[in-house]
């Protein structure tokens, strides 16, 4: 009896795995369009297109590789609209740029190639202006050596540095933006209740342990000098979600970070990575009723995603180098040099001179008279963040007492800072 | 004209149809869409070599997975098993590429590629015959494995020195580099390959008892088993062929194209070759000509963001469109004669010739 009904019950089973398995047959087909026909990008924008100058005819072009969305209220857009500012300003430019150019949104493209695309349509000078793209910049500039190659943030172009590539045709240009990062921390220093600041960090490398180290370093000083506090109730604590931007299933979701921050009593949350998940979650959780902040990065116009919760913003003012580049690259020389341009002080925030930044935010409230006075002191060297004693997160020297560090040691920083939590390597 | 060969260009057209449909309804024109792809495609030296060099793993995948068809396997895993076959490719190369001739080294990267990538095929075949998991969810299964292990070592173990980055990992050493064409993408190495691999798909399938086996295997699982085929055996086969030959095109994505592992090192070409296979359906003398079609495809869809200011992604809607009617047509073609269609028209007119009588 009990053989017979378990043999009934086996054979419907196998009828409805059979029917199921045609099922699968056309379930696993639509899948298979889904994985072609899209591609996880995070804003619904256009691409890419064409600037034209009304100049017309004779246009000069420059070609841009943006490495995420170009309108990411971060760094991309900095880039765009930086670009976009030359070819208003200088007449005969025209400005081609493809953007998400990274394996996750457009698979089976390198930065190389584009660069090849860009060049086959007249451009004469190529921007690359992300760090992860300093391979193929040098494949671009070894193949193309009457073309200008620019790669934002690489020091290929730096005799100085560590990784001097001998490449005529290529530049690196990269502002100081410890700088900023420096009154960054000291924004979040001032904003915080709880006295624990968040780091919404990248991918680790020698550029992004610099900017939290100068984070750190500025928000220690204003804890220290102006909140009058004791830098060991200070918690400074970095989260790296392993890109510039989210790449859903292969990178730390910002957004879960930045929540997971809000809801641990970290009452400031910093960004370091290319969008602005800090200000919408910070935002979303102030309409819930959290008393929270947020400094953003890149852009300038980054408070007004949340203005009455920002602290404030260091920016990027990329037409300054751009500008230069183009009209040295246009004169018939081209640009070979490794170029890391401090702010004007006279004058941070002054577009035709400065390239970078600080915008206080409204959260500052009456502390921003203590910003400005961090930023006076910062310009006239009064005050020197990088200046021993100062040591490494396990420990070891970094900088003696009195020892103020080089550009190689800030450039090439190769551990956190002692008092930072979060992983070095 | 054919039963068939009329269900298929019937269903072209009308794929072409709904796709211009779609495509003046976002605004676009589908001849400016055709015209920049076409250019983007073949309109330099490069892009003809960027069609070329992403024919390569597109001819090795697709060769793969006619070997699985045949057997009446769907093989999602693909992907896994391009991205194995690279990792398994890396580590000769990380082992030895100070230490043994490039060309030895080389060698052993292709090599070991393929091994991989049947290893993963392999894993996927275990599953399905003795698991009992549908070969469907054991391949993608093993694709996140796969991808998930990448990812792992680019920010772990094998990471660049001080940076973990999802560029990948550091670039290796010039003499590792497949040799290329006049400073272009292409690989003859690669293309060889993957002519190499057409060639023993269509020797095999056609012409030996194995390929006769697996055709069995593939139409009746059951019947063949009682007729004494080791369907076990030929089911494995298929997954460790396709599978080796996917590793192959990760070992060649590494060697040929990127010169370091990254994150995303099949580049979806295994799903794109997925739908070669599955347009052309059991005719290993067509995978040329689609595959190449479906390259240039890809490839020129890099113009759309350039010149028309579109998603590229369009060209992935308008492969998926061509297969999905394909499919159709071929469905159709074996339930419905083309007379009953004909009849079933027939009718339609002469009432409607009534209704305006």
């Amino acid at each position: 009896m009990e053989f017979n009904r378990f043999g009934q019950i086996h054979r419907t089973a196998a009828k409805v795995v059979k029917l199921s398995y045609r099922f699968w047959q056309i379930a696993a087909l639509a899948m298979l369009m889904g994985s072609c026909s899209s591609s996880p990008t995070t804003t619904g924008s256009p691409q890419a297109s064409t600037s034209d100058n009304p100049a017309g005819g004779d246009a000069w072009t420059v070609g841009m590789i943006i490495v995420g969305p170009k309108n990411d209220a971060g760094w991309n857009q900095a880039h765009y609209e930086g670009m976009e500012t030359v070819v208003k300003t200088v007449p005969g430019v025209k400005f081609e740029y493809v953007d998400k150019v990274n394996p996750g949104d457009r698979p089976n493209v390198t930065g190389a190639q584009v660069a090849d695309d860009l060049i086959a349509k007249g451009a004469k000078m190529i921007i690359f202006n992300s760090d992860d793209f300093k391979d193929d910049a040098l494949a671009a500039a070894k193949k193309h050596p009457d073309i200008s190659i620019i790669h934002i943030s690489g020091d290929y172009a730096w005799k100085e540095g560590k990784n001097f590539k001998d490449q005529k045709n290529l530049s690196n240009i990269m502002a100081r933006m410890e700088y900023g990062k420096m009154m960054a921390g000291c924004a979040a220093a001032l904003g915080t209740k709880t006295g624990k600041i968040g780091y919404l960090g990248p991918l680790i490398n020698d550029e992004t342990r610099r900017y939290a180290s100068s984070a750190y370093l500025g928000a220690k000083y204003c804890w220290e000098n102006y909140r009058k506090k004791n830098p060991k109730d200070l918690t400074f604590k970095v989260t790296w979600i392993g890109f510039w931007f989210n790449i859903p299933g292969k990178t730390l979701d910002p957004t879960k970070v930045a929540d997971d921050y809000y809801n641990g009593g970290f009452d400031v949350v910093m960004s370091g990575i290319d969008t602005p998940e800090a200000a919408t979650q910070a935002k979303k959780a102030a309409d819930a009723g959290k008393d929270v902040r947020f400094v953003h990065y890149d852009f300038k116009e980054g408070c007004t995603l949340a203005p009455g919760i920002c602290l404030g913003v260091p920016y990027y003012n990329w037409s300054l180098p751009y500008r230069k580049a183009v009209e040295e690259a246009r004169s018939g020389k081209i640009p070979n040099e490794f170029v890391w341009l401090a702010p004007d002080w006279k004058d941070i925030n002054n577009p035709e001179t400065s390239i970078l930044g600080f915008l206080p935010g409204k959260a500052l409230g009456e502390n921003t008279k203590f910003m400005d006075e961090f930023i006076k002191g910062l310009g006239d060297g009064s005050i020197h963040p990088f200046k021993g004693p100062l040591n490494f997160q396990d420990g070891t020297p970094f900088l003696k007492a009195g020892e103020t560090a080089t550009d190689q040691q800030i450039w090439y920083l190769p551990q956190l800072l002692a008092g930072m939590e979060g992983p070095s390597k | 004209m054919t039963k068939s060969f009329f269900y298929q260009i019937s269903s072209f057209a009308i794929a072409l149809i709904i796709l211009t449909g779609m495509i003046l309804l976002s605004g676009a024109s589908p001849l400016a869409i055709i015209a920049s792809m076409w250019g983007g495609a073949f309109g330099t030296l490069d892009q003809v070599a960027r069609v070329v060099s992403t024919l390569a793993p597109l001819l090795l995948c697709a060769s793969g997975l006619l070997f699985t068809f045949t057997a009446g396997l769907y093989n999602l895993g693909i992907e896994g098993q391009i991205s194995f076959g690279a990792i398994v490719a890396m580590i000769p190369i990380r082992l030895f590429q100070d230490v043994l001739p490039p060309a030895l080294v080389i060698v052993l990267a292709i090599g070991l590629g393929g091994v991989g990538g049947a290893l993963w095929g392999l894993l996927a075949g275990a599953l399905n015959v003795y698991g009992r998991v549908n070969e469907i969810f054991a391949g993608l299964g093993l694709n996140f494995v796969a991808d998930g292990l990448a990812l792992y070592l680019i920010f772990g173990p094998w990471k660049k020195e001080g940076v973990a980055s999802m560029s990948g990992t550091e670039t290796f050493h010039e003499s590792l580099w497949l040799p290329t064409l006049a400073n272009t993408d292409i690989s003859p190495i690669s293309l060889l390959l993957g002519i190499a691999a057409v060639v023993i798909t269509l020797v095999v399938l056609r012409g030996t008892h194995f390929g006769l086996q697996l055709r069995a295997v593939g139409q009746n699982l059951r019947a063949s088993y009682v007729l004494g085929i080791p369907s076990t055996r030929q089911l494995l086969s298929a997954f460790a062929i396709c599978g080796s030959f996917a590793g192959l095109a990760g070992s060649l994505q590494v060697l040929a194209v990127y010169h370091r592992l990254i994150p995303s090192v099949s580049s979806n070409l295994g799903f794109l070759a997925l739908l070669v296979a599955m347009l052309i359906g059991l005719n290993a003398l067509l995978i040329l000509p689609v595959a190449f079609f479906f390259s240039a495809l890809n490839v020129g869809s890099l113009q759309l963001p350039l010149e028309l200011n579109l998603e590229s992604s369009l060209a992935g809607v308008i492969q998926g469109m061509l297969v999905l009617f394909a499919l159709l047509g071929r469905g159709l073609s074996e339930t419905l004669p083309p007379q009953a269609i004909r009849r079933q028209i027939a009718i339609w007119f002469d009432k409607k010739q009534t209704a305006k009588g």
